[in-house]
């Protein structure tokens, strides 16, 4: 399709940079620096230009490139994106462009922190183009090594218990992935005469529906402990609580998207099963959007709250796919990278007052769900202070906080906005008393959100924060505004993505609306009841 | 007119916000220059649709529009919709709007957030101006958000202040709540109609054939947002904490044109409400009872700025007990009207807080000495606002009266003749108390030396809202052949009816309460101490707004707190320390099980080789044995 390796290039570009940094002095913390701003910068303005080349007439996987590995096993080098994965990539390369600029300011052992951090990213891009599900597994298991011990090491609040979760679940969720992975390997095997991990040759296979049924259960479950869905979401606000700025950056605005991207995967392959199971998604989410958006309502560690924020907001993803609706689905892939960027920005931002205050914690102004009363605390007063009205000192940060903020809660005018109302159009006819709950879960959103801001930017300053130094330099600044911007931009003239990512759900709705519908008394609603009879 | 011009009407205040922001923060003087001539620069362009209408009254609607989601399932058409009414408010918006701009260039002189203000003032007025132009539900959804945010930025204007930044937040979450009902309205009503634009939605309905519960459900869902923004009863909590903000915001967003916004979008809508005649009874009946719940509070309140917040309160619900009748034009009357007046009575509080740095009425008195151009022009607002022949507010305070008793909706009809003797009430209380009289604080005036009348920069613009005030009632005057009634109607054009005793009847009602108000503060006939001492109950019932936000305190605090608490002990200790922990602990201890059986010893091992030997051995004979004596058999 393109003679130039768009796609190997993208992800190369990070590993190389890895690769060149071993052979850098520890010392050398500059270098080390610009080599990982240069190769993630190389990424991210071919990502930006895939964007503009990629062809919205044709959709389907484009830049496909693909090289026979192990002919006998049928495992092949195969990139490609479509308008899914396309906005993923995009969304990746924003993301690690700026969590190495928010890493700037890490001084331990500088060289393996941006040696892990590439790796990472490598993984996280190889998942996202592989068309063969060998690589996409091989590269799964890739973003997960690094990230234990970037957590592990770099890390902050209990972070040897957080990182051990972490691992241990997204390990467990992978393997559990495998078994269906294996499965589909076999059937695929007596279907086509050969073995193959070609993900578009899976995909023209028939599979039975008791098979697809059967096995796209292990998949929901496996890539939903990654999402994060609801009861097996727990890893998720620990990990992001202890990890550094841009491993937290990665991790929610990244890796949880890897979770999501595998599930529509899966819903391309067995249609029957996703028919099947879906409704069950369309009930869980709303546990994560509003119990974790009223756990995230209780927590005074602003990186807990966005945490929680960040499953309660993954629920709507789930919500818009678990639809099966074209402007939902539409509208959930458009979150997943506008939810993206916004948790990656409350990530750097928080991350950015914890270098400096050594502390996350807000105060409870008024009791703690008070609405009315003032922090009546003389708050010079308190010895180990929490943070508030740092708006004074840090009104830089403190804009972006609150622009943040509002892109949460669903303002309009940032990208969550239109994703958020698309799958509120697309979900309605659908799931009506789930969306009214989903969009009640904006208020929620508000409400935290605003306590935060509230808390820990406004009233009074404490005389110990007088000292914090709000972002003045190019460097620091550059991250919060490149993705303020995007976000922007995205909420402006949201067809830049939407129109490329149509193309992709399109194919998808196409094959789940031709494939056969589950025949009378065979959807997951009967099968329950018939159990409980 | 060309398109172009008319997107920036829209455009140009957002540019002078971002060019403010990026580049002229430094410099306040030229950061508020940009600012009003941003706005100016609206106003007069908005002239040119507004020589158009007149010129043509009887001309369609123009629309200009681009696709923002295009896609074969989901079309949203963003653009800008000029008929009569989107240019009376633009009027509003800009004219009223320019002059408070130019005013806070005087009020907040010497602010160290003075260009922040800017910012955030032009950032309304592009957010306001968003809404007045849309021609469809979701970018009037959109900019309904970005006015909620710059009203969030500007009543946490002063965010060191903890009652300010509390009163900000509290703004923002309880439109919110509005805000939840009105998105789901809108797709609500996209799933029942199929379109988000007013157009497309007025000709699918005109045509009819959709269920009437149905569209009285998508209409009561749209009004919830109208409650929100507008601070009807039950949502009205927000708008007197909103205060806390600068004086010059309470007068353009918390009386004059935010806060109209729901009356707007009632209006916008009528299409919708008149087709679902259950929903516009909803909306009359709420904007009644907020009409007299607010002005029985304000009687009892002594913040200058918070009694004229609830008289905003009130004169909304007016407003909307107009649109709920039928009085389309009335409604949108009152509106304007109001937006003179009201703005006219903020800014004049705020040249009297200027001048005496209290906002507490009891620490006011005898201030019309010193202040000559503002008590004379607060008492053009209190006398419009009294709705006093011949002022603004009289014309179209009796339209709405008209319209009510016209339709039949006399219990509406007398709830309008009470609240207007409440509103000449509490307006003449307040004026009494705080420009006649001696001074009644110990301290004289405040804590500062002799009161002294505000710069021309702000009375300038008090003295032309005082003229409006007066005077632009006659635009709706019967009888006048080309009045604000020949544009801005519903269905087919018509004059204001008007009679003669309902007319001579509410200017009774009105002298009367200016009477009461005089013999209580002024003369002091009566003893206003007494009165409340004797009917304590009553009187703490209104100087504790009913007890609201008590109650909604409640609420927030056990209802939702406790869910919320309980969803975080599920989460800890459900979640966390039974599910995942114990799934941990049990692991561990299954591997400490196991690990005895690991002793080292190889006599140990030995021995569990040779039992397991032992027990293979047995287990094939029973199952080998038993098949082959089958066999034999």
């Amino acid at each position: 399709m393109t003679d130039f390796p768009y796609l190997s290039v993208i992800f190369l570009a990070p590993l190389l940079g890895a690769v060149f940094m071993i052979f850098l002095s520890e010392e050398n913390k500059t270098a080390i620096r610009r080599i990982a701003a240069g190769a993630t910068l190389i990424s991210l303005a071919l990502s930006i230009l895939l964007l503009f080349k990629f062809d919205q007439v044709a959709g389907g996987f484009q830049f496909v490139e693909k090289i026979d590995w192990i002919p006998s096993l049928g495992v092949s080098w195969h990139l490609g994106v479509d308008g899914i994965s396309l906005a993923m990539v995009l969304l990746t390369s924003f993301i690690i462009f700026t969590g190495v600029f928010i890493s700037f300011s890490i001084e331990k052992r500088v060289k393996e922190f941006f040696i892990l951090l590439l790796t990472l990213v490598t993984g996280v891009y190889g998942v996202f183009m592989s068309l063969d599900l060998f690589f996409f597994y091989f590269f799964y298991e890739l973003a997960v090594i690094p990230m234990y011990l970037l957590i592990g090491i770099w890390g902050s609040t209990n972070r040897e218990y957080a990182t051990m979760k972490l691992t241990l679940y997204l390990t467990f969720g992978a393997v559990i992935a495998l078994v269906s992975i294996l499965a589909i390997y076999a059937v695929a095997q007596s279907e086509l005469g050969h073995y193959t991990f070609d993900l578009l040759q899976l995909g023209r296979i028939h599979y039975s529906d008791a098979f697809q049924i059967i096995f796209f259960l292990p998949l929901l479950i496996g890539f939903g402990i990654l999402v994060p869905m609801w009861p097996f979401h727990s890893w998720s606000p620990g990990g992001h609580a202890a990890a550094p700025s841009a491993v937290s950056m990665l991790h929610a605005g990244v890796l949880m998207k890897l979770g999501a991207y595998g599930i529509i995967r899966s819903m391309f392959l067995f249609p029957v099963g996703a028919k099947f199971w879906m409704p069950l998604v369309a009930v869980l989410c709303m546990a994560n959007i509003l119990y974790g958006g009223y756990v995230a309502m209780t927590r005074r560690d602003l990186k807990f709250m966005i945490g929680y924020s960040s499953s309660s907001h993954m629920g709507y993803v789930l919500l818009g796919m678990a639809s099966l609706n074209i402007i939902a689905l539409n509208g959930a892939v458009l979150l997943m990278f506008a939810h993206g960027i916004m948790t990656g920005l409350a990530f750097a931002l928080v991350g950015f007052i914890y270098d400096q205050s050594h502390t996350r914690l807000m105060p409870e102004w008024g009791g703690q769900f008070g609405y009315d009363a003032a922090n009546t605390a003389d708050p010079s007063q308190k010895k180990y202070p929490e943070i508030s009205g740092l708006a004074k000192k840090l009104p830089f940060i403190g804009f972006f906080f609150i622009a943040t903020a509002m892109a949460s809660a669903g303002l309009p005018g940032f990208a969550n906005f239109v994703s958020e109302f698309m799958i509120v159009v697309g979900t309605f006819r659908v799931y009506p008393v789930q969306t009214v709950l989903a969009v009640f879960g904006v208020v929620i959103t508000a409400i935290y959100y605003l306590r935060a801001i509230r808390a820990a930017f406004f009233g009074e300053i404490h005389p110990k924060w007088e000292k914090l130094q709000d972002a003045v330099t190019w460097t620091q600044r550059l991250p919060f505004l490149v993705l303020l911007s995007v976000l922007l931009i995205v909420g402006f003239y949201p067809s830049l993505l939407v129109d490329p990512i149509h193309t992709g759900s399109a194919a998808l709705l196409a094959k789940i609306q031709g494939s056969a519908g589950l025949s009378e008394g065979a959807t997951l609603v009967e099968w329950a009841r018939s159990v409980i009879r | 007119m060309a398109p172009g011009l008319l997107w920036l009407i829209l455009l140009s205040p957002l540019i002078a916000s971002i060019i403010i922001t990026v580049l002229t923060r430094k410099s306040g003087r030229l950061s508020a220059l940009i600012s009003v001539g941003a706005i100016l620069l609206s106003f007069f362009l908005s002239l040119g649709p507004l020589a158009h209408i007149l010129a043509e009254p009887q001309a369609p609607p123009t629309e200009y529009f681009w696709y923002w989601l295009n896609l074969p399932t989901l079309q949203v058409k963003m653009g800008i919709l000029i008929d009569p009414l989107s240019v009376v408010m633009l009027l509003v918006v800009t004219g009223v709007g320019s002059l408070i701009h130019i005013y806070s260039m005087g009020y907040m002189k010497g602010d160290p957030g003075y260009s922040r203000y800017f910012a955030s003032l032009s950032f309304f007025t592009f957010s306001m101006l968003g809404i007045v132009l849309s021609n469809n539900f979701v970018q009037t959804y959109i900019f309904w958000e970005l006015v909620g945010l710059s009203s969030f930025l500007l009543i946490g204007f002063w965010f060191e202040k903890p009652s300010a930044a509390d009163a900000a937040k509290k703004a923002f979450l309880t439109t919110r709540v509005g805000d939840f009902g009105f998105m789901i309205g809108i797709v609500f009503l996209y799933f029942v109609v199929g379109s988000f634009n007013f157009s497309e939605l007025s000709a699918s309905l005109k045509q009819g054939g959709f269920p009437e519960t149905l569209l009285t459900v998508a209409a009561l869902l749209i009004f919830t947002g109208a409650v929100g923004k507008s601070a009807q009863f039950p949502l009205h909590v927000w708008l007197p904490d909103a205060m806390e903000g600068p004086t010059p915001v309470s007068a353009l967003i918390h009386a004059a044109t935010m806060v109209a916004a729901g009356v707007y979008l009632v209006a916008r809508s009528f299409f919708l409400f008149s087709a679902a005649p259950d929903a516009l009874e909803a909306v009359a009946y709420i904007g009644g009872f907020t009409a007299i719940m607010a002005a029985t509070i304000a009687i009892a309140q002594n913040d200058i700025k918070r009694i004229i917040a609830y008289s905003t309160l009130s004169q909304l619900g007016y407003m909307m007990m107009g649109l709920g009748v039928g009085g389309y034009t009335a409604g949108m009357f009152h509106l304007t009207m109001h937006a003179f007046f009201k703005a006219l009575l903020f800014l004049a509080a705020g040249s009297v807080i200027h001048a005496v740095h209290t906002q507490d009425i009891w620490e006011m008195g005898g201030l019309s000495k010193y202040l000559k151009i503002t008590s004379t022009t607060f008492l053009i607002g209190a006398l419009a606002n009294a709705g006093l022949f011949p002022l603004s507010g009289f014309w179209s305070k009796d339209e709405i009266l008209v319209a009510a008793y016209e339709s039949g909706h006399l219990l509406l009809f007398w709830v309008g003749i009470v609240t207007a003797f409440f509103t000449a009430l509490y307006m003449f209380r307040l004026f009494f108390v705080v420009f006649t009289g001696a001074p009644r604080s110990a301290e004289g005036h405040g804590k500062h030396e002799a009161p002294h009348e505000s710069p021309p920069v702000m009375t300038v613009p008090l003295v032309i809202l005082a003229f409006f005030s007066a005077v632009a009632g006659f635009a709706g005057a019967p009888g006048l052949e080309h009045g604000f009634a020949s544009y801005v109607h519903f269905g087919a054009a018509g004059h204001p009816a008007f009679h003669f005793s309902i007319a001579a009847g509410s200017t009774l009602v009105a002298l009367a309460g200016i009477g009461v108000a005089w013999a209580f503060y002024s003369a002091r006939l009566f003893s206003a101490e007494r009165l409340a001492s004797r009917f304590s109950f009553a009187y703490r019932l209104l100087q504790n707004k009913y007890y609201f936000d008590e109650l909604y305190f409640w609420i927030i605090r056990n209802i939702q707190g406790g869910i919320a608490l309980f969803c975080n002990w599920v989460e800890e200790w459900v979640v966390i320390n039974f599910f995942v922990n114990g799934t941990a602990a049990l692991t561990r201890w299954t591997g400490g099980i196991l690990r005895l059986s690991q002793t080292g010893k190889l006599q140990t091992y030995l021995m569990m080789f040779i039992i397991g030997i032992i027990g293979v051995v047995l287990l094939l004979l029973a199952t080998f044995i038993p098949s082959q004596v089958v066999a034999v058999r």
